[in-house]
């Protein structure tokens, strides 16, 4: 690499380990050290459905840009697994670098000449300074971390004080760390020319950011949602939704003199328990939710089509992963869009909203809270493991002390004695929404709830006419959600002919592939949808643009297949760019998507309408 | 059918609770089951239960899943909330419910269908959970509402209506409670109110979870010679072991202890049971030699019946578990649930 294409704050490294060896702490101390220099930091988790034992990678991009997403190159290669080894070395981009233990002999057949390769002896400096397996196995891993800190010209100080942040009670830690660190350090300052041109210089860019988690936020979003009771069965990646939750709660919402817990916290036995819990718990006035991923959607489909009919509100966290089946647990998608938006039998909608990052997972949290109890009907927000497990950095998180839950139509005693007769499924506002009572207020307010056919009165009915009352409003409650929902983020500013469409978790790398698109003469607008049903602005993006690119992380086009079903958008317009590999999309996919699309169209139709 | 109201013509020498209602006001629906369902009696005997007891209506709450004896929760108390729910899953709506809102009653009524097969989970980890609600089983060994399929809870040997004969062993709702650590189990007969009323008393006031297992004939397809669950056959097999009676805080000076053949058991509320042993080899504080003697019976042929195990100590009712507060978590004021800004500020130092 020559000094003219030195890439300060501007590259990719990728650590390959061994799950279980205590490669997570060493690489979230990278990351942190580097936030806390002021750079905008990615940090993307690979790992396996397993314990220990099997490969896992952790990928690091230090972006001066602020992009949030996976660039779609190596930089520098930490290859620690001998299992991984061949394919590590072929993924590093012309140019890079790659370390490796040196304590064993490398195959010369893995040899590459377009890339710098550093061999550090850890195990072996490790073996020599530490005693027991388990600590030297733990040490070699820091040890590398020590390693890139001077190769990257990492503030060491910096190092220190996250160390001695993380082992607040166990200060010996911090020294038998350190130690690791310098070991790392000292070797890589003797041996190889520090720093790389790949470097870190400290920035003043992250100042009014943290580095979090979307399940954390979301977890955060239902604490500050006031909710009491969370029922749940692990699976994941939503089960850290869960604990952030009661990690929360056990702090903040615990009597201090009585050691009552202003929550519940039920693990259920499956998920059909967990969603029926929520929903009890919900038609009895607590606000309640669950988290879960595709396999618990699922299970969940029987409860969410009664919580629909019988207008009962719910959260669902859905923390997608890939499927179908148990799929690949530990790896991300977008593949539950379809299955959330009709889930159950019949003629059954359901809200979803879709956030793109963690600090969206904390608002959208809250306000999936009062979508429920205002619409009276299950709201799922639908993040995914990127999202979920990934840390990412956010702007601070804001909380509006004004803030009260919004409980929609509900009737207390006094309201209702003033009633000559309460309806629990009449349409009094024409909104499509009824009014609601709680259990325990009055006899006038009684009403049976169920999922068989009923009017609007709240009786049984196998009447079709009454039937079709009630069927109808729904109908109309459902034009109401569309006007609550969060409207798309709309990008119009390119005035181009050409969008682009996508949800969730695309959205970072939409953004650095816009970038990356304008600077080789490719303008395109974006919309962003981030609920169903869709809004108004969506038909008119939709309706405005000549030619769409419709982006998002499944095999099947499912974002596509909503539109077409829900809009009037012509299914010729929408082109699909499909990444589902389980690996978070990269900016370089789209670019490449989106040119290769507009090349072959030139070609095709030389006068076509797809121009930039 | 359902929607077809009673009318709510109270004569004036009707009897009054007291909080001067009268057992009319304690009525639901109109029954839309067979004529001569067992369902209607258990409904009969949960009306006189309730009222008896004097509980606001609008602090019951009547919870169900699906199927014959599911549609019965709209047959009572019209003046509380009733859930009727998926096929199976009621426990789990009751156990949201009342983590929501501890102060009120709930009642469960399911079938053997209900409970048995596609329940089976959800009732387990209710009893594990000792969720606080009194949950009755219409058992009558077959599936009505889809034409008298052999339930889970037919006997080996009994026929259906067109002739065939089950040969799978029965699931035992009464012992499978009992060796999953439920702290009230009974079991009574549709026909025997004298029996079942009080039980239902009981149970609707013991703290935790309580279970009565009601045999309860199918008239329409399971009421034939060669059922082991007709009407014939279960008065003839049914042996009560242990009758109780109910006596609520505010009667207990009155009642008259029979040393030697009563015992009392105290309740949380200060009630109490009246434990009479029919059987005198049989103790219900027993759970393991309990647990022996009914399934011995079951052996020979016999329902044991009444109040077949209770205790009245037992301490890990969910809410007790859970630590929650006295109040009723749908009660709690938000303030006291959000952190707020500055708590934010805090939270957020820990992911800088």
């Amino acid at each position: 690499m020559s000094p003219t294409t030195t890439r300060v704050n501007d590259f990719t490294i990728k650590i390959a380990t061994v799950n279980g060896t205590g490669s997570a702490s060493a690489n979230t101390l990278l990351m942190k050290s580097i936030f806390r220099s002021g750079i905008p930091v990615m940090g993307k988790n690979y790992f396996p459905s397993n314990i220990q034992g099997l490969p896992t990678w952790y990928e690091i991009r230090v972006t001066r840009a602020g992009y949030v997403a996976r660039s779609g190159r190596v930089d520098l290669m930490v290859a620690m697994n001998a299992e991984t080894y061949a394919r590590d070395v072929r993924e590093v981009a012309p140019g890079g670098y790659l370390v490796y233990d040196s304590t064993w002999p490398r195959p010369a057949l893995l040899k590459r000449d377009d890339i710098t390769v550093l061999g550090v002896p850890l195990a072996q400096l490790c073996n020599e300074s530490f005693n027991g397996v388990r600590t030297r196995i733990l040490m070699k891993n820091i040890c590398y971390a020590g390693v890139l800190a001077a190769l990257l010209d990492l503030d060491v100080a910096r190092i220190r004080e996250l160390l001695a942040e993380t082992y607040a009670k166990k200060p010996q830690l911090v020294e038998s760390n350190m130690k690791a660190i310098q070991l790392g350090y000292d070797y890589a300052k003797a041996n190889f020319e520090c720093p790389l041109p790949l470097k870190v210089e400290p920035l003043d860019e992250t100042a009014g950011h943290i580095m979090i988690d979307g399940n954390t936020s979301a977890a955060l979003g239902a604490l500050y949602a006031g909710a009491t009771v969370a029922a749940w069965y692990p699976i994941t990646p939503s089960t850290s939704l869960m604990d952030a939750f009661k990690m929360f709660a056990d702090r903040s919402r615990v009597d201090k003199d009585t050691g009552a817990k202003n929550f519940a916290f039920i693990q259920a036995e499956d998920e059909l328990a967990a969603i029926g819990m929520v929903i009890g718990a919900m038609w009895n006035g607590a606000r309640a939710f669950t988290a879960t991923s595709g396999p618990g959607i699922s299970l969940m489909n029987e409860f969410l089509g009664l919580a629909y009919y019988a207008e009962v509100p719910a959260v669902i966290f859905d923390i997608q992963r890939v499927g179908p089946s148990t799929g690949m647990p530990t790896r991300t998608q977008q593949g539950d869009l379809m299955l959330a938006a009709y889930a159950s039998h019949g003629d059954t909608r359901h809200v979803c909203l879709y956030p793109a990052n963690p600090e969206e997972c904390f608002y959208m949290a809250v306000q999936a809270f009062d979508l429920a109890e205002r619409l009276q009907t299950p709201v799922m927000v639908l993040s995914d493991l990127d999202i979920g497990m990934n840390d990412w950095m956010c702007r601070d998180l804001k909380w509006d002390d004004s803030y009260r839950p919004d409980r929609g139509k509900m009737l207390g005693k006094e309201e209702v004695l003033k009633l000559k007769k309460f309806y629990r499924f009449l349409d009094v506002d024409e909104d499509g929404i009824g009014y609601r009572t709680l259990p325990g207020v009055d006899p006038k307010a009684a009403y049976f709830t169920r999922g068989s056919g009923h009017n609007q009165y709240g009786a049984y009915t196998e009447d079709s006419a009454d039937y079709q009352v009630v069927l109808d409003r729904l109908l109309r409650k459902w034009a109401t959600a569309k006007r609550l929902v969060p409207r798309a983020v709309i990008d119009a500013t390119a005035d181009s002919k050409i969008g682009i469409v996508s949800i969730g978790s695309c959205d970072g790398a939409i953004r650095e592939a816009r970038d990356l698109l304008a600077a080789r003469g490719v303008t395109v607008d974006y919309m962003r949808v981030r609920a169903f049903p869709f809004s108004e602005d969506v038909e008119k993006f939709l309706a405005a643009h000549e030619r769409l690119f419709v982006v998002e992380q499944n095999r099947d086009a499912q974002l596509r297949a909503l539109l077409t079903l829900e809009t009037a958008v012509e299914k010729s317009k929408l082109r699909s760019l499909l990444h589902y590999s389980g690996l978070p999309i990269s900016s370089a996919f789209i670019v490449e998507g989106v040119l290769a699309e507009l090349q072959h169209e030139r070609a095709s139709h030389p006068k076509g309408v797809a121009r930039a | 059918m359902t929607f077809i109201a009673k009318p709510k013509v109270a004569h004036p020498s009707l009897p009054r609770n007291t909080l001067g209602l009268t057992r009319r006001d304690y009525e639901g629906a109109l029954s839309t089951l067979c004529a001569g369902c067992g369902h209607d009696s258990i409904t009969a005997s949960i009306t006189e239960a309730i009222w008896g007891l004097s509980l606001e209506p609008q602090n019951v709450v009547k919870l169900s899943g699906i199927g014959c004896s599911s549609k019965t929760t709209a047959y009572f108390v019209s003046g509380g909330h009733g859930f009727n729910s998926v096929h199976g899953r009621m426990p789990s709506i009751a156990m949201g419910a009342n983590a929501a809102n501890r102060d009120l009653t709930y009642i469960g009524v399911s079938g053997d269908g209900d409970t048995l097969s596609i329940g089976l989970g959800q009732f387990c980890h209710a009893i594990r959970r000792n969720l606080d609600m009194l949950y009755i089983i219409e058992n009558n060994g077959v599936y009505g509402l889809t034409k008298g399929q052999f339930s889970a809870s037919a006997d080996i040997g009994t026929k259906a209506k067109k002739g065939e004969t089950n040969v799978q062993p029965p699931i035992d709702p009464v012992l499978l409670a009992m060796t999953l650590g439920a702290s009230f189990v009974a079991r009574s007969f549709s026909g025997d109110k004298a029996q079942l009323v009080p039980l239902i008393q009981a149970g609707l006031k013991h703290r935790g979870f309580a279970l009565i297992d009601v045999l309860s004939p199918c008239v329409t397809f399971n009421d034939h010679e060669g059922s082991t669950k007709s009407y014939a056959y279960t008065r003839e097999h049914y042996e009560p072991a242990v009758h109780a009676d109910f006596v609520p805080l505010e009667r207990e000076i009155s009642v008259d202890y029979r040393a030697g053949e009563t015992v009392p058991v105290v309740m949380h509320d200060g009630s109490r049971i009246l434990l009479r042993k029919l059987d005198a080899a049989y103790d219900p504080t027993n759970r393991v030699s309990a647990a022996q003697q009914i399934q011995e019976r079951m052996r020979a042929g016999e329902y044991l019946t009444g109040l077949l195990f209770v205790d009245e100590n037992a301490q890990h009712e969910f809410h007790q578990v859970n630590s929650t507060p006295a109040a009723p978590l749908n009660s709690i004021p938000y303030e006291a649930l959000s952190p707020g800004s500055q708590g934010l500020e805090k939270i957020l130092a820990r992911y800088r």
